[in-house]
């Protein structure tokens, strides 16, 4: 199945209630496909055919206001039109799951793939994780619905794969059957529209009480690492595929060297790792799976190796490539040199000669502490 | 429904009272969505808790006919027979908006949505919106505004949707029979009020229900229904048809500060405007308006 398919079909399995329909590429298959599922009686869900991602978002965001289980999926200028609404859901703390299929930002045009879109909704009070390949943008979907509802948690969740890279590319998949779906997942069970018992949603919150919402969010994106370890435990041992909860690593154990990506390009940082092995290179891959709540604490394991690359498919302008950021935010205690690799941006093909590449100019002394791969 | 009692509207502001007989109309199996506007402030903050005795949605700006969509959805799910009802300001419906009022519309969602028109951003602090009239003061039109109303009740209805309607409650009777009449009603039903403003249109605040009243006298607010694409005048409005039956443009603008200043031109262009809807309405009365 391609990317798009596969997250449908996990979409279609956690059967969702309500879904909000609206094209851009290259996410557009994806909402086709759950379309063509409810149109076949395959899935029994409303879909609302809105017109335009911001009321894609408001639309879901009302339908899991009155206790429905949710699903829209975005790109690029959709995810940014979106956002109102996004950091609206996030600040109301409402369980939804949005498949976000990534792509560069205009402009200029671009439909191709980088990761600038979904790293620019990291502050919205969303958990977001992130896929390598099409099996795990299945396997991911699934557990998205179940932290997103968990009551400890209780918070939006998006779901991000790469666009064209893994949206539009044929890989074999293996799914879980209904049932072990329907257990994995049951039916959400709460709903806080209470005819006897009127409340406001969302009002007006005193300057003495919106810190403090803002502050239980925190904790909830605290405890959702748990959780996520805890769902992840789950399905590793419900699918037999291992999941590796926040972050993976990789050849990690004896590796001097560590590579950190997210996204497809860790598939490709994979197999350099493995090439690089095969040449006695010291290194492993760290791959990010969760970026919100970020592993930062699970980043510490590998503090004291010789040094640490950190791929980057986004950027922040005027600072540095987000994930380097983040990562030496996280190890700031830590005496390692970090190195910042921005690649892929805007579609730029990018695979694991030049991951190799990198990691033969850090060997020879001669990587600066930023590269552009242009 | 005892509605709002004790709440922060300005004095003489009439949104308690209009919700109030909407609520006696649609009582409690109700959910309000309210975008940003007065009624955000009017339904209070997280403390002291809310004067509405029905569920309320806070809504971004533009946002509001898209949640109530995916409210009703949930509702249709649930098979639980709730009203879905929009409380929005015009800066809010005809504006902003607009886009998801008109996808709503479009999709003959199962909400009722009622524009509360103030006829300008009064939460804001009075600024123009495209239902301001003409010839009005705002902040941002300081030497009045010289564009027209969009004629948005006419835009809804050529949606094709099952019921659109203008109301006053100015008019109690004639506006709580629409809200029943919505109320009996399946798909996107659209309620379009006139709702005047003190502090916004610079009256005294014991003026509002006449303010109401002169604008329904003066042909400045006909009050019609469009059901199933049928134009219909409703009895209230149905003598001023005939120009001479309504009153003097004029006794409406004088009590309120807003129209202060106008020009003999400007006034001219205003009963012109007013003139040529009502040529239109008696063209359209008891026909289809959408072929």
């Amino acid at each position: 199945m391609v990317g798009n398919h596969a997250v449908a079909y996990a979409v279609k399995q956690a059967k969702p209630q309500v879904l909000a329909v609206y094209p851009i590429t290259p996410q557009t298959t994806m909402l086709e496909k759950l379309a063509s599922y409810a149109a076949s009686g395959e899935l029994n869900a409303k879909l609302i055919k809105v017109e335009s991602e911001h009321s894609a978002m408001a639309s879901i965001y009302g339908a899991a206001i009155a206790g429905a289980r949710v699903f829209t999926a975005t790109s690029s200028q959709g995810l940014l039109y979106m956002g109102e609404v996004i950091y609206w859901a996030g600040g109301q703390r409402v369980p939804i799951v949005a498949g976000i299929a990534t792509r560069a930002i205009g402009s200029p045009w671009s439909i191709w793939d980088d990761h600038q879109d979904f790293v620019s909704k990291r502050d919205a009070i969303w958990i977001q994780m992130m896929a390598e390949n099409v099996q795990d943008a299945y396997d991911m979907t699934l557990q998205a619905f179940k932290i997103s509802e968990d009551k400890r948690v209780i918070l939006p969740v998006m779901m991000g794969f790469d666009g064209f890279v893994l949206t539009h590319t044929m890989e074999r998949l293996s799914t879980l059957d209904d049932a072990n779906v329907g257990s994995f997942i049951p039916e959400r069970d709460f709903n806080i529209i209470d005819f006897d018992k009127p409340i406001g949603i969302g009002p007006i919150a005193t300057q003495e009480n919106y810190i403090k919402y803002r502050y239980k969010a925190m904790q909830a994106m605290e405890r959702s690492k748990e959780v996520i370890e805890e769902v992840s435990k789950e399905y590793s041992t419900l699918s037999g595929r291992e999941q590796h909860g926040l972050i993976e690593f990789y050849k990690c154990d004896d590796a001097e060297y560590i590579i950190v990506a997210m996204g497809a390009w860790a598939g490709d940082a994979r197999v350099a790792v493995d090439e690089l092995r095969s040449k006695g290179i010291s290194i492993g891959l760290a791959k990010l799976r969760v970026v919100r709540p970020f592993p930062k604490e699970k980043l510490m394991q590998v503090k004291d190796r010789k040094a640490l690359i950190v791929l980057d498919r986004a950027y922040s302008y005027g600072f540095g490539g987000i994930l380097a950021t983040e990562v030496k935010a996280s190890l700031y205690n830590a005496n390692i040199p970090i190195y910042s690799v921005i690649g892929g941006i805007g579609g730029k093909e990018l695979g694991k000669n030049e991951i190799i590449g990198v990691v033969e100019k850090l060997l020879s002394g001669k990587l600066e502490s930023e590269v552009w791969l242009l | 429904m005892n509605f709002l009692k004790g709440n922060a509207a300005c004095p003489g502001c009439p949104i308690p009272k209009e919700l109030d007989a909407i609520l006696d109309v649609y009582g409690k199996k109700t959910v309000i969505v309210i975008p940003a506007s007065c009624s955000t402030v009017i339904m209070g903050d997280t403390v002291l808790g809310m004067p509405s005795p029905v569920t309320v949605v806070h809504s971004p700006f533009a946002a509001a006919a898209s949640i109530a969509s995916g409210l009703s959805a949930a509702m249709e799910f649930r098979k639980d027979d709730a009203n879905i009802l929009v409380w929005a300001g015009d800066g809010s419906t005809s504006d902003i908006g607009f886009a998801a009022v008109s996808g709503a519309a479009e999709r003959n969602e199962d909400i009722t949505y009622v524009c509360y028109d103030n006829e300008a951003y009064m939460n804001t602090g009075i600024q123009r919106s495209s239902l301001t009239p003409y010839g009005a003061w705002t902040t941002t039109t300081p030497s009045h505004k010289h564009e027209f109303k969009k004629p948005l009740p006419f835009i809804i209805a050529m949606h094709n949707v099952p019921y659109v309607a203008t109301a006053s409650i100015s008019y109690l009777a004639d506006f709580k029979a629409k809200f029943s009449k919505a109320k009996s009603m399946k798909g996107f039903r659209y309620i379009h009020l006139l709702s005047p403003c003190p502090p916004g249109w610079k009256f005294d605040a014991s003026l509002t229900m006449n303010i109401g009243k002169l604008a329904v006298e003066t042909g400045m607010w006909p009050l019609y229904e469009i059901e199933n694409g049928v134009f219909k005048l409703s009895s209230i409005s149905k003598p001023y048809i005939d120009k001479a039956k309504r009153k003097p443009l004029e006794e409406y603008l004088k009590l309120q500060e807003r129209f202060s200043g106008l020009s003999s031109e400007e006034l001219a262009n205003m009963q012109a405007y007013i003139d040529e809807m009502w040529n239109y309405i008696a063209k359209v009365n008891d026909s289809k308006l959408i072929p």
